[in-house]
């Protein structure tokens, strides 16, 4: 399955290892502060509301 | 249909986020997923470039969002300071760590995949050094936005580097045509059937683009409405302290 990338393996496979890591980290951390704002904006109007 | 200005609405934007935002993020994964899966296990070597040629599935498609964003950003920008609407300026906030990102992407590619076919990581090359320089305008764009309290300021004030900024996202993209030394090649897509890459590595290349093209969407509509919830929350705390 696993195609054979020769001399160049490393260079294709650090590009794909980093770009994937640092895409996958965006996701992760926008997910996280939009939970943590909803989360924020949620507890301050149920305060406002009483 | 409505007019576009709807948007502007901070309520009206974050339900169109809600309906919009579950689909866009399928179809990004959906479509990134088949693209980099497609290049990378079902395409055949270059004659030339080997194996390295797989690369090319991320570094285009990131270099052309690190360009693009920031003409987004543009946009949205000059919406503010003519409209003054905030969804626009949190727009353009939002999308700045994405650009930055795919721009860090498109420096890192390139240099892993300069190094075997250039002989080295980095040439002061009139295309990697105004890649560079957008880059540093993009933290620039960020650090400015953390720097000033007033929100309305820092939007003016990162409306206007924006603007200035706009003028390296431009040599990013034009600069191999303004000059011809450095080592970076021409477009790698291209109207004209000659210079276009073939069709083996382009039909998997345009899927890709698409996919990161969702993805922008996606992440522009997640991280807007955070902007949203977290302007809300400030001015309901300024609000409890005014008693």
């Amino acid at each position: 399955m696993m195609p054979d990338l020769g001399k160049y393996a490393d260079a294709v496979l650090s590009s794909y290892i980093v770009s994937i890591i640092l895409l996958v980290a965006l996701v992760a951390m926008s997910l996280r502060a939009s939970k943590k704002a909803r989360a924020e904006l949620q507890k301050l109007e149920d305060r406002r509301r009483g | 249909m409505g007019s576009i200005w709807e948007y502007a609405n901070p309520v009206k934007f974050i339900r169109t986020a809600e309906t919009v935002l579950p689909w866009v993020s399928i179809l990004a994964t959906v479509t990134l997923v088949a693209g980099l899966v497609w290049g990378f296990f079902f395409t055949p070597d270059d004659y030339r470039q080997g194996a390295t040629v797989k690369i090319i599935y991320i570094h285009v498609p990131a270099a052309l969002m690190a360009i693009n964003v920031w003409f987004m950003m543009l946009v949205t920008s000059l919406v503010w300071l003519i409209r003054r609407h905030h969804v626009s300026a949190l727009a353009a906030k939002a999308a700045a760590p994405v650009g930055a990102i795919m721009t860090v992407i498109a420096l890192a590619t390139g240099a892993i995949w300069g190094q075997p076919m250039w002989g080295t990581w980095w040439e002061w090359d009139p295309r990697l050094t105004s890649f560079l320089i957008l880059f540093l305008f993009y933290l620039g764009y960020m650090a400015l936005w953390e720097a000033i309290d007033n929100p309305d300021t820092a939007a003016d004030l990162t409306a206007v580097l924006c603007i200035v900024g706009s003028v390296f996202a431009i040599l990013s993209r034009y600069a191999v045509n303004f000059w011809n030394q450095g080592l970076h090649q021409g477009a790698s897509l291209s109207l004209d059937k000659e210079e276009n890459v073939a069709d083996v590595f382009s039909t998997p290349l345009y899927i890709t683009i698409a996919g990161f093209i969702l993805l922008f969407i996606a992440l522009v509509f997640l991280r807007t409405r955070t902007e949203i919830y977290k302007r809300r929350a400030s001015a309901l705390l300024a609000r409890e302290r005014l008693g």
